[in-house]
Formats: structure tokens, sequence, C-alpha cells
């Protein structure tokens, strides 16, 4: 799984850290995510999943493998 | 499991895609039909009265599927038509020009329509919800006119920023004697309003307005509560929005404050609704809840297709909300009732930099941060404990804020 965060979409609503914190954070300046893990274990793939379809922004592109 | 095979989505923008996407994740193969009445590929609406307006995207930017997403969902798309009534008992869904579509289940989702006020008929008075109201309403605020908006909820808030980033002469409106006083009370309300006077916009609240003024069906301005008459050439109408369920007038579904739906989002046996349209009993809060929402029109589309497919678990979600003026970047997680209690968790109220938590029966209710995503997140989940109200040890603890 490829995960794509477009940064200039995110409003910083902090979902994706909730659904899935070790592959997603945010800058402490603007609550802007970041990706932390672009290519994550298989065991976190359902968070990503929910992350991405959860996130008000559609912030979040994923291509699966 | 609930054996239906044919489901009947109506309204095709943020919580009807949802509904019918979520859907095919969880494995339904059966027949899908998704009706809306815009003619627009289906787009998100926040950034409307943002970038949009702000003219810093471009439409394209806002389409919540691509056409590839959209075939790929193998269903059936109705756009640009409207269903005009509802035949429960013989499960049909009618739509303008007189043909019906039948359905196993159904999923309301035809969201809110802007309230109006006499005098929005005229010209030079814009409202804003949809795509076409926002290009619209920028194109006439290219012109340079002097305007006034009728409203301080976040969304006329967001619209009165918008116009002054645009350097126009712009006039905010409420009766209430703060903007979003509705939202947040009193005090984040009062900061709203400096907000607004620091950025240059005349904030006039405790006022309501009169008389729309008019020469030859066009608008000259308003005649305010105060007697006081102000000059505009284009006048922005954010007076709240009403739930669109004009169509299921007589349907025999009970539509008091939307659709009302039990704690499982079901209006009635086969028949769910979901986002801005549904009102449902969120067990979390133990209350009632219509939500005017991005998140929860995603959220509460999740549980419709998980409840229609069988699962009928309650939907009991934290709300979220959020909204952006000038540099400030507002987000709430849970409620505000008009009678909390406000403390302050982490910053200062006048640094505009903090998270507030609101208490309500003695239990944490709402936080509300103001340019503090970070902050925020980590302490929503006082609202998920529902944290004793004594137990937050609250830096200043302002007690009857509202
Ligand atoms: C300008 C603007 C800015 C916003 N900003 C924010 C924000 O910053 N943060 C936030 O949390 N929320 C925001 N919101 C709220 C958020 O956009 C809504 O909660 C969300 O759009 C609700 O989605 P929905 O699908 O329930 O309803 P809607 O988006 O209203 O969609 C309902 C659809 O159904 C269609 N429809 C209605 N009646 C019929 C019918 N009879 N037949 C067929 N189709 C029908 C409508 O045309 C519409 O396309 C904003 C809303 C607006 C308008
Ligand atoms: S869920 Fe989306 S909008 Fe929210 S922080 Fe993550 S990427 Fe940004």
């Amino acid at each position: 799984m490829r995960v794509t965060l477009h940064q200039d979409k995110c409003v910083a609503s902090g979902q994706c850290v909730l659904a899935a914190q070790d592959v997603f954070d945010q800058r402490d300046e603007d609550g802007v995510a970041v990706l932390l893990d672009d290519n994550p274990p298989a065991e976190a793939h359902d968070d990503v999943r929910h992350a991405a379809a959860v996130c008000p922004a559609l912030a979040i592109t994923l291509a699966e493998s | 499991m609930n054996t239906t095979r044919n489901v009947v989505i109506v309204g095709a923008s943020v919580a009807g895609l949802t509904t019918a996407v979520t859907l095919r994740t969880l494995g339904y193969d059966g027949r899908l039909t998704l009706i809306g009445d815009e003619p627009h590929t289906p787009y998100d609406r926040p950034p409307l009265s943002k970038q949009i307006l702000a003219g810093t995207w471009e439409p394209d930017r806002i389409t919540l599927r691509t056409d590839e997403e959209l075939s790929a969902l193998d269903a059936e798309l109705l756009f640009g038509r409207s269903a005009t009534g509802l035949d429960i008992a013989a499960g049909r869904v009618l739509l303008d020009g007189g043909d019906s579509v039948s359905y196993g289940s159904l999923v309301i989702a035809t969201g809110v329509n802007p309230c109006r006020l006499p005098g929005t008929d005229l010209a030079g008075v814009h409202l804003l919800r949809t795509l076409d109201d926002a290009l619209a309403l920028r194109a006439a605020l290219l012109r340079g006119p002097k305007v006034a908006v009728v409203g301080a909820g976040f969304l006329g808030a967001e619209a009165a920023a918008a116009a002054r980033g645009m350097g126009l002469d712009v006039t905010l409106i409420d009766p209430r004697p703060v903007p979003m006083r509705r939202q947040f009370g009193d005090r984040v309300g009062a900061l709203v309003g400096q907000l607004h006077q620091d950025h240059g916009v005349s904030v006039r609240c405790g006022t309501g307005v009169n008389q729309f003024l008019e020469i030859d069906g066009r608008v000259t301005g308003l005649e305010l509560t105060d007697g006081i008459k102000l000059d505009a050439d284009l006048v922005v109408v954010a007076v709240g929005a009403a739930p669109a369920t004009g169509w299921l007038r007589g349907s025999g579904l009970l539509l008091t404050n939307g659709v009302e739906c039990d704690a499982t989002c079901r209006a009635a046996p086969g028949v769910y609704a979901a986002g801005d349209v549904a009102s449902w009993h969120n067990s979390h809060f133990d209350a009632p809840m219509r939500l005017e929402h991005r998140l929860n029109a995603t959220e509460q589309a999740q549980a419709v297709a998980r409840n229609l497919l069988g699962e009928e678990l309650p939907f009991a979600p934290v709300p979220y909300f959020w909204t952006d003026q000038y540099d400030a970047r507002i987000q709430a997680y849970g409620v505000f009732p008009a009678d909390a209690d406000l403390a302050v968790l982490h910053g200062e109220l006048e640094n505009r930099r903090f998270v507030a938590a609101y208490g309500h029966r003695g239990r944490v209710v709402g936080v509300l941060g103001w340019n503090c995503p970070r902050e925020l997140r980590k302490l929503r989940q006082l609202v998920v404990d529902r944290a004793p109200w004594s137990s937050i040890g609250a830096q200043e603890c302002l007690t009857a804020a509202w």
C-alpha cells in the first residue's frame, strides 16, 4: 500500500492521527498532517483505510498493491 | 444480515456518496442507485466559503470523487434529477418528470436548504450553499461592492472574512450580541467579533434587519432594527438552514427537525437518513442531535451503510467541526450547550491561541481549540471519557460564560 498525503488540502482535523498514529502525525505549528510512513505494514492497512475514508478534506489517497 | 439487493440513495453529496462507497467497500454487490438534483459532479462544500470565494482554488479541486471512482461504484447515477415524493407502502421514490424508482432499502441524504429573508429575491442578494452560489458570489465580489453580511454564524463569518480578504468594505450583522454565539457562547463569540473588527469589518451584532432597501428590484442597503440605514450593493444572507424534507411531506416519516431517526439512524423499516438532514439520538450524550458538520456527514453515512447491511449499532460519535476565518482556525469536538461552563486548559483566550473545555451537568461535553490543533486533539479524550468537570484542573474557571 502506498499512501499519499495532500498537505495543501489538509484542514488539520487530526482524524488521520486518531485512526492511525503510527502512520500520521500533525505539525506543531499549524496541525497540518505529516506522513510518517508512506508504505505502512500490513497490520496498519485497515487503520490507514479508515483514515483515508474519514478525512474531511479528502487529503489522503491510497494505492493498494 | 439484511438481504436487501436494491439500495436507493437520495442526495448525491458527501453523505449520499459516502454511503454508496461504504456499501461497496463492505461488499454489497446488489443494485445501487444514487439520485441527486445538482447538475455537477458531486463536490465538497467547506471550500466554497473559503478557497473558492477567495479565488485560490478552481472548482475542479473540490470534486468528491473522480469520474473513474464514480464509475467504479457500479451504481446508477441519476444526477440532475430531483426526488419529489416517497411512497413507503409501495417502496418507491417519485422523481421529477413523473417516473419513479423502487427500492428495497432507502437512504435519505438530502441535506439542508438555506433559510431566506424577505428581500432575498432582490438582485444583489446572495445565498451560499452550492457551487453555483459561491461562483456567483465570487464574481459579484470582484466588482468591488460595499458588502453587508446578514447572519454571523460560521457561514456569514467566513463570507465576511473572504470579502475583507479582497479588500472590500464589509459589515457583519446579527441580532445576537456576538458572532457564532449559538455555536460557542458569549466568551468565544466575543473573540470572533474582535477578530473581525481587528481585520476591519464593521461588526453590528445585537441588531437585526428591519427591511431590505431597493431601487428597481436591486438591493441598495438595509434598514436595521436600531433605525440605522446602511448602504450596500451586495448582501449575503446566511441566517441558517432548514432540512431538505419538502419531498417527504405526506410520506408518514416524522419530520420534526429533519428526518427523525432512532439511535441507529433508521427512520422506518428499511429507511435510513444521514448527514445534515438526519436527526437521531446520540447515546454518547444521551441527547437528540442533528448536525450540519462535514465530518458527521461522512461518519453518519458510514454508520448507515453498516446498519443497512445488518450491523444495527447505535451511532454515537463525538461531533467535530471547524471553521477558518483569516488566520484563525477554530476547531471543536463535542457539544456546546447554551448553559455550559467554560475553562481554559491551554494557552490564553486573549492571545487567540487556546484550548477551552465546556462543562455541562458536571461533565466535560466539549473542547474548543483556537489555532491549537495538536493540543486540541489530545484533549478530545476528555469528551470521549465524559470526564468529571471537577477533575480537569482548569487554570481559569469561568462560570456563566454565556
Ligand atoms: C459554504 C459551506 C461551508 C461549510 N464549511 C464547513 C466547515 O468549515 N466545517 C464543517 O464542519 N462543515 C462545513 N459545512 C457543512 C458541510 O458542508 C455539510 O455538513 C455537508 O455538506 C453535509 O453533507 P450532506 O451530504 O448531508 O448534505 P448536502 O451537502 O447538503 O447534500 C445534499 C444533496 O442533496 C441534494 N438534494 C436535496 N434535495 C433533493 C431532492 N429532493 N432530490 C435529489 N437531490 C436532492 C442537494 O442538492 C445536495 O446536493 C459547510 C457548508 C457550506 C454550505
Ligand atoms: S484527517 Fe485529513 S484533514 Fe485531518 S489532519 Fe489528517 S489529512 Fe489533515
